[in-house]
């Protein structure tokens, strides 16, 4: 419990460091704050200094620090150049369409990637592996993009199999394999090394020794063991998750963060940007969090 | 101390090409240097002169990859699109190498309260999704090729720092560290030639498995329209240009994306076999 509450603890200083970055970063964008909140439409003087007074910038640049600390830690972004509306509503909208199509990315990617790892993983070193390991490269080479324009193109487009556009279940084929793809390759060859690393243990040489069929020595006592560094990777794979979910929903021009964050920098929507880059943050560093502490109750070994 | 003898470099060069899929990354990565250095004498047409042939034309044999929408011959863009890819990559790795090794080497060789607190910033701006960094600088500097690269090369600085840090820690606390120390070599010579030459292989290893990554990368940001902008004939961009027709004229599409895969697949070909070489820990297992 104890330990619990130390993980939680150290988490604070690296979002105070991240959060630091993104302040500093934000004052580092030229131009009045104020001019690039109206984007262009004339203003009097007196309304511009109330707009000052409304976004803070009249004060001191420490006050402002604090104060974007105490707001961030709230969840308050103040409200959006472009819409107006309040960046945690519009974050809020547009998480349960990430939160799909990273689940459906994730899905896909574990399925391939696991397939792929665990067969060359078992047969390492002869012409299976270096299949297996060549397509997870070509997995890890391919632009997303362009895959995912090529889904389009073939399945939506040609065949007519799943609609181009939409956010029902039948729209969310396409970019989660995509998306699945993108993380294959990677996790392919983390797998791989797994499976490796736990085929050379006396364990596995007892269960053969015993007579045991193949199958069950891979699936029952290989498998098993060989899951945990990959899924303690899966704190990573958010990481992935993310960046990939940015270029995905850009292709298929379905909503969700990753969208909203590419629009709001081309439109130099600054409090959007400040507000997904800093949740996003927030979140990566929780889950890793969660993953080691769920990983400690899993595995005894690892405590302390 | 020079221990690069001229024996061990044709020893590296055969091992590195005893696999044929290193060979053929090789083959490709040379095909895209000739094209970039050659495009104006290689291209068949202007990369930007509209109208060259009729709007979104198919496939043809005056055109091979096809026209655009602005009836500019996608064929020619391609090939001068090679001009950016590696050289972009190659880029935005040194930048991220040069700066994060140094950070790296001076935070850990000064110990103490300076290693401790730059460990901890470190591990922190790990915790950036690296692709939410690099937007964030672009949001920063403002869209365009050369800022895009610039965010690339930033966003890999920290995962350069750490693995310097940790390098050179293991690095310094070695005998022949103290040794140079105890005949009373600075601070200067100690970094420089004792420490520096050691990583060396390791900051290659990781530098060439990330190349691949960084052109891709780069590519990305140009596709999400943050990076190079029209008319550049830049692979992510033009992808990103053809979104709106690409139903009716998929070859827009099709060919700059696959250069891009050939590009980055042959990289990180090259990048994953010189790993297996130079990475101590696998060095036995092939």
């Amino acid at each position: 419990m104890r330990a619990i509450l130390g993980r939680l603890i150290g988490v604070i200083p690296t979002l105070l460091i991240t959060w630091t970055f993104v302040f500093g970063a934000m004052r580092l964008v030229p131009g009045d704050p104020v001019l690039l909140m109206l984007q262009g439409t004339p203003i009097s003087d007196e309304a511009m200094d109330a707009a000052r007074a409304k976004l803070g910038v009249d004060r001191p640049i420490i006050v402002q620090y604090v104060s974007f600390l105490a707001n961030a830690a709230r969840g308050d972004f103040g409200d959006s150049f472009r819409s107006r509306q309040p960046v945690t509503r519009l974050i809020a909208a547009e998480f349960p369409f990430t939160l799909q199509l990273a689940l459906g990315g994730f899905a896909v990617g574990l399925l391939l990637g696991a397939t792929l790892g665990v067969v060359a993983g078992v047969w390492p070193n002869g012409w299976i592996d270096t299949l297996c390991m060549t397509t997870a490269l070509a997995g890890l080479s391919l632009p997303s993009f362009w895959i995912g324009m090529l889904l389009i193109q073939v399945f939506a487009t040609w065949l007519g199999w799943v609609p181009v556009l939409g956010t029902g279940f039948d729209a969310l084929i396409l970019p989660s394999i995509s998306l699945g793809l993108f993380l294959a390759g990677g996790l392919a060859r983390l797998t791989r090394n797994a499976i490796i690393e736990v085929m050379g243990q006396d364990y596995i040489r007892t269960a053969r020794a015993k007579g045991l069929p193949a199958w069950r020595v891979v699936g029952k006592h290989a498998l098993r063991n060989a899951v945990i560094p990959p899924l303690t990777l899966l704190g990573m794979q958010f990481a992935l998750l993310i960046g990939g979910a940015v270029v995905t929903e850009t292709v298929f021009a379905r909503p969700g963060i990753g969208r909203l964050l590419v629009l709001a920098v081309l439109e130099k929507d600054f409090p959007v940007v400040q507000g997904v880059v800093v949740l996003t943050t927030a979140a990566y560093v929780l889950i890793n969090v969660a993953i080691d502490i769920a990983y400690g109750i899993i595995d005894p070994r690892v405590q302390g | 101390m020079n221990t690069a003898s001229p024996v061990r470099r044709p020893w590296l060069i055969s091992r590195l090409f005893g696999a044929p899929g290193a060979v053929a990354g090789a083959i490709v990565i040379v095909v895209i240097l000739g094209l970039a250095v050659l495009a104006p004498y290689l291209a068949p047409y202007d990369w930007n002169a509209n109208s060259q042939c009729r709007r979104l034309a198919p496939m043809s044999v005056e055109h091979w990859f096809g026209c655009d929408l602005f009836g500019r011959d996608i064929f020619s863009r391609v090939i001068y699109g090679a001009r950016f890819s590696l050289a972009m990559g190659l880029s935005t790795v040194a930048i991220s190498l040069v700066f994060g090794a140094l950070l790296g080497i001076v935070i850990a060789y000064a110990g103490g309260r300076i290693d401790r607190i730059g460990a901890r910033v470190i591990d922190a701006m790990l915790c950036f999704p690296s692709i939410i960094l690099a937007i964030l600088i672009v949001a920063v500097l403002g869209v365009g090729l050369l800022n895009a690269a610039l965010a690339v090369g930033i966003s890999g600085i920290p995962r350069f720092a750490r693995i310097t840090r940790a390098a050179t820690l293991s690095l310094a606390a070695r005998d022949f560290v103290e040794a140079a120390r105890s005949v009373g070599a600075g601070h200067r010579r100690i970094v420089l030639r004792h420490l520096l030459p050691n990583l060396a292989p390791i900051l290659i290893v990781i530098a060439t498995l990330d190349l691949g990554g960084a052109v891709l990368f780069t590519a990305t940001l140009s596709f999400l329209g943050l990076g190079a902008q029209p008319p550049t004939p830049e692979w992510g961009a033009m992808l990103n240009a053809g979104r709106e027709y690409v139903r009716y004229a998929p070859w827009t599409m099709i060919f700059p994306g696959l250069a891009l895969f050939l590009t980055v697949m042959a990289v990180n070909l090259v990048g994953d076999r010189l790993s297996l070489i130079l990475d101590p820990r696998q060095r036995d297992r092939s």
